[in-house]
């Protein structure tokens, strides 16, 4: 982290913000254009903003946003693309979900439960972002291709193995396919919030963590600065002694670990079953979360509170007679245009820098040393 | 370009520079530049690499524009926007490397860019006229319907010349013209100039090469640190004389003392061979020995085989026989990591690509291939506080001139950067040290530093492996020398009595049959 002065703050905020007022005013215009009123609809965000139960949704949403974001994110830092995360996170809720569900799971001490159903999601999370390392360290394969070929393979797997003949059964009354039910004992209870039906997840705290952690290890550990230095420049990196296959399969399966916790929140908190209702795409909401959030731990917090927010207010436009695809429109010109303003900003950034670093030093030491 | 001679004094001044400063990122700035060029002469600018020429005629050519400070063409104030502009007040360039489409004729790439129109079509024959002309005017003799590629440098050289003169220029700036030029060509190239100079043209003539400067130059200017520093006749100074111009003090030489070799042997390879992907041998069969204390120059024309035998030293790329031995330990097989931990330092080629991480800080740029040894880490933990102290250590150690451990390694010089990798590479006392061209592109000041550091460092019983191009380097630097060519060691030589013409020959091969 570099040096904390105003004008650092200022310019790093200049993009996202600049961004986020060129998507509303944009959004404003295609409103208009549409014959709704930008009004009304601000007036109905703002209104279901105010209902506890929204705020709640959106902090849960925002929950499984930024694990998919840090999962996006630990890839990103290297230059890797991690596309599979959403692939990975339904494979691992789906395999999580049939174990905590599973009738041997009954007899185990709570704590037990959830911890293993958590490390399970975590390990079937790595091992399908595993196949795709391993196909780039050994053959060369581009892991942006073998992912989104894996996501495919993700979605058929998932369909077969959620179903009654094989991990899942008929929910009654209903045409869902789910696996059993989780009992309590396997389940992490909520925080009630007073106004508000749901809850919020408990393992709120399970992503305070992962992004401590993914701070603290980028950061402060020497496999970190490998990372980033790999990221910044293979050759140097090679030419430091960093072994750029095993940083791949290791970042690699790091991602997926964390892409395995992705629809575990949702999973332990609320669902209780994996269910063919079960969120999907979040693994590229989460490529859009780091990319707002710059891979910062707590940029892609703001940035998935952010859009968890958007999409539980959507429901709202609805009722207010406004299309909810409005929200899908925000988001996408978002992206874009913070994409393009960080590429501003960054060059400015550069430029400033070596302008004041030759201005530091080129001028008053050429007077001197001539004058010497 | 009609131009009043002031009232009762000589011409104005085909050029006029004042107080021009400009203020670049990173890099010697111009300050306070001021150059003076009378009409119909050859006026030289000499200075060392980055003592701010290029900048300064890229200004004159409107590339860029200067923060501070008058051009005056013909005594009348100019402003720039573009070379369009320069041009317009018959301001040409010949750059250093050339820029003509190969596969048109010499007329084609003349009138590229302003074409002759007659109507819709192009009026060649008006051009052709016209280039023959000045061709023949200047004794240029250059044949308007000849293919680019067909044509040798020295001629490519003329067509260059050609076109800025075909646009009207009264005054040319030549970047660096020799530099690509055989000794034939050079001498040729100055006839023609006498011939421009005698039709009345103004020449800017940009060089480092002194004793062509002394031959063919009316004026010298010399530039310093971005600055000019003094103006001279060319009949008034030595070579010698201008070169201490250029650097601002004695020349610094490169020259070890006494010698400090051991007998104990820090570096064995013996018999390494390397063969790339597409199968051909690169390396064949080298064996030489390093011992404390000693410094092994390899000389070389580039692309025999140097940048492979350092990286297969360094264990990035794999070696397809032979063994290397580093104090008495076998590390054929060893990582690049292992290599670095046992004590190798590495000053790679081109430090933008294996040397730094440009969008990194200096202190993590400190950290950088010392990933695992102290003060950098401990454990598996980064150890910030230890990596910046002694970022500040080698700062000051080593005069890497910045305004803090906290900028970007690209916010810095060359030199600067280059002295960051050197202060780095000497921590945590290696025995051996990788050095490649470890002075390429960086200054005079720079270069003393760097070798200086080698020289006490050497006494203190490192081994170090040198590779560079400049022989001169090469022969002061080294205690003993081998020459390699085509993958093979193939002379070695003392440096203490060969000549660079007799390295450079057997860097060529010529000197095999003997």
């Amino acid at each position: 982290m570099r040096n904390l002065t105003l004008r650092s703050v200022l310019l790093g905020l200049a993009a996202p913000v600049g961004a986020l007022v060129f998507a509303a005013l944009l959004c404003a215009g295609i409103l208009a254009v549409t014959g709704h009123s930008p009004v009304d609809t601000v007036d109905a965000m703002s209104a279901s903003a105010q209902r506890p139960r929204t705020l709640v949704n959106s902090l849960n949403t925002a929950v499984s946003y930024y694990l998919s974001a840090v999962a996006v994110a630990i890839g990103f830092r290297m230059k890797l693309f991690n596309i599979g995360v959403d692939g990975q996170y339904r494979m691992a809720a789906l395999l999580a979900a049939a174990l905590a569900g599973a009738a041997f799971m009954e007899g185990v001490p709570p704590v037990l439960r959830v911890t293993m159903t958590v490390l399970a999601s975590m390990l079937v999370g790595a091992a399908w972002a595993g196949i795709a390392a391993l196909l780039k360290v050994t053959r060369g394969v581009s892991e942006v291709i073998s992912t989104i070929m894996l996501n495919a393979i993700a979605t058929y797997l998932v369909s077969y193995l959620n179903n009654p003949a094989r991990l899942a059964e008929v929910n009654p009354g209903s045409n869902d396919v789910k696996t059993p039910d989780i009992t309590a004992g396997g389940q992490v209870p909520g925080f009630e919030v007073t106004g508000s039906s749901s809850k919020v997840y408990g393992l709120v705290f399970l992503a305070v963590l992962v992004g401590f952690l993914y701070w603290f290890v980028l950061s402060r550990t020497r496999f970190g600065f490998e990372l980033k230095a790999t990221g910044l420049s293979e050759s140097a990196a090679v030419a430091s002694g960093v072994s750029v296959k095993k940083m791949v399969v290791i970042s690699m399966l790091l991602s997926g670990a964390v892409a395995g916790l992705v629809g575990i929140p949702e999973l332990l908190g609320a669902s209780h079953s994996y269910s063919l209702n079960f969120p999907a795409g979040v693994g590229f909401i989460g490529i859009a979360v780091a990319l707002l959030g710059r891979n910062h731990p707590i940029g892609m917090a703001v940035a998935a509170l952010l859009w968890g927010f958007l999409f539980n207010t959507a429901n709202s436009l609805d009722t207010a007679g406004v299309p909810r695809e409005i929200v899908d429109i925000m988001q996408g010109v978002i992206v874009l245009s913070v994409v393009v303003a960080y590429e501003l900003v960054r060059r400015y950034r550069v430029r400033a820098e070596q302008h004041a670093v030759g201005h530091a030093l080129g001028r008053t030491k050429t007077a001197e040393e001539v004058s010497a | 370009m009609s131009t009043e001679p002031p009232a009762g004094g000589a011409p104005a001044p085909a050029v006029q520079l004042s107080a021009i400063t400009k203020r670049f990122p990173g890099v010697v700035a111009n300050s306070d530049v001021n150059i003076s060029v009378r009409v119909g002469t050859v006026h030289a600018l000499v200075g060392e690499n980055g003592a701010g020429k290029s900048t300064l005629m890229k200004i004159l050519y409107g590339m860029q524009q200067p923060d501070e400070g008058t051009i005056a063409i013909d005594g009348a104030p100019v402003i720039f926007a573009s070379p369009a502009d320069a041009i317009r007040a018959g301001v040409g360039m010949v750059h250093q490397h050339f820029m003509l489409a190969d596969n048109l004729t010499v007329l084609e790439n003349v009138v590229l860019g302003s074409e002759p129109r007659k109507g819709v079509g192009l009026d060649f024959a008006t051009a052709r006229a016209r280039i023959t002309e000045i061709s023949s005017a200047y004794g240029l003799g250059v044949d308007p319907d000849r293919l680019v590629a067909d044509l040798g440098v020295g001629e490519r050289q003329r067509v260059e010349i050609l076109k800025v003169l075909y646009r009207g220029a009264r005054t040319l700036i030549l970047d660096e013209p020799t530099a690509v030029l055989v000794p034939q060509e050079v001498e040729e190239l100055f006839g023609n100039l006498r011939d421009l100079k005698a039709e009345g043209l103004t020449i800017l003539f940009i060089s480092h090469k002194l004793d062509e400067v002394l031959s063919v130059a009316d004026d010298i200017t010399v530039m310093r640190r971005g600055t000019t520093v003094a103006s001279v006749l060319p009949q008034d100074v030595t070579a010698r004389k201008l070169a201490e111009l250029m650097v601002g003090s004695a020349l610094p030489v490169p020259e070890l003392r006494e010698s400090t070799v051991t007998d104990e042997a820090v570096l064995s390879v013996d018999g390494l061979t390397v063969v790339n992907a597409d199968g051909r041998t690169v390396l064949d069969d080298v064996s030489f020995t390093i011992h404390a204390g000693e410094v092994l120059g390899i000389a070389g024309v580039e692309g025999n085989g140097q940048a492979e035998l350092v990286e297969a030293l360094m264990g990035i790329r794999p070696c397809s026989a032979g063994t290397i031995t580093l104090s008495g330990r076998d590390i054929t097989r060893a990582t690049t990591r292992q290599r670095r931990e046992s004590g190798m330092g590495y000053i790679p080629e081109d430090r933008h690509r294996q040397g730094l991480l440009l969008e990194a800080t200096l202190w993590e740029n400190r950290v950088l291939g010392h990933q695992t040894s102290k003060p950098n880490v401990r454990g598996p933990l980064l150890d910030r506080r230890g990596a910046k102290a002694d970022t500040e250590r080698i700062v000051a150690e080593y005069d890497v001139r910045t305004p803090g451990i906290e900028v970007h390694a690209a916010a810095l010089s060359g030199g600067n950067q280059q002295k960051l990798i050197v202060g780095r590479e000497m921590s945590g006392s290696p025995v051996l040290l990788i050095a490649s061209h470890p002075t390429r592109g960086v200054d005079v000041g720079a270069q003393a530093a760097i070798w200086e550091h080698i020289r006490r460092a050497r006494a203190e019983r490192l081994a170090v492996l040198l590779i560079s191009a400049d022989l001169d380097e090469l022969i002061g630097m080294s205690d003993t020398l081998s020459v390699i060519l085509r993958g093979r060691l193939v002379a070695d030589h003392d440096p203490a009595a060969v000549t660079p013409e007799q390295l450079g020959s057997a860097m060529t091969g010529a000197g095999r049959e003997d």
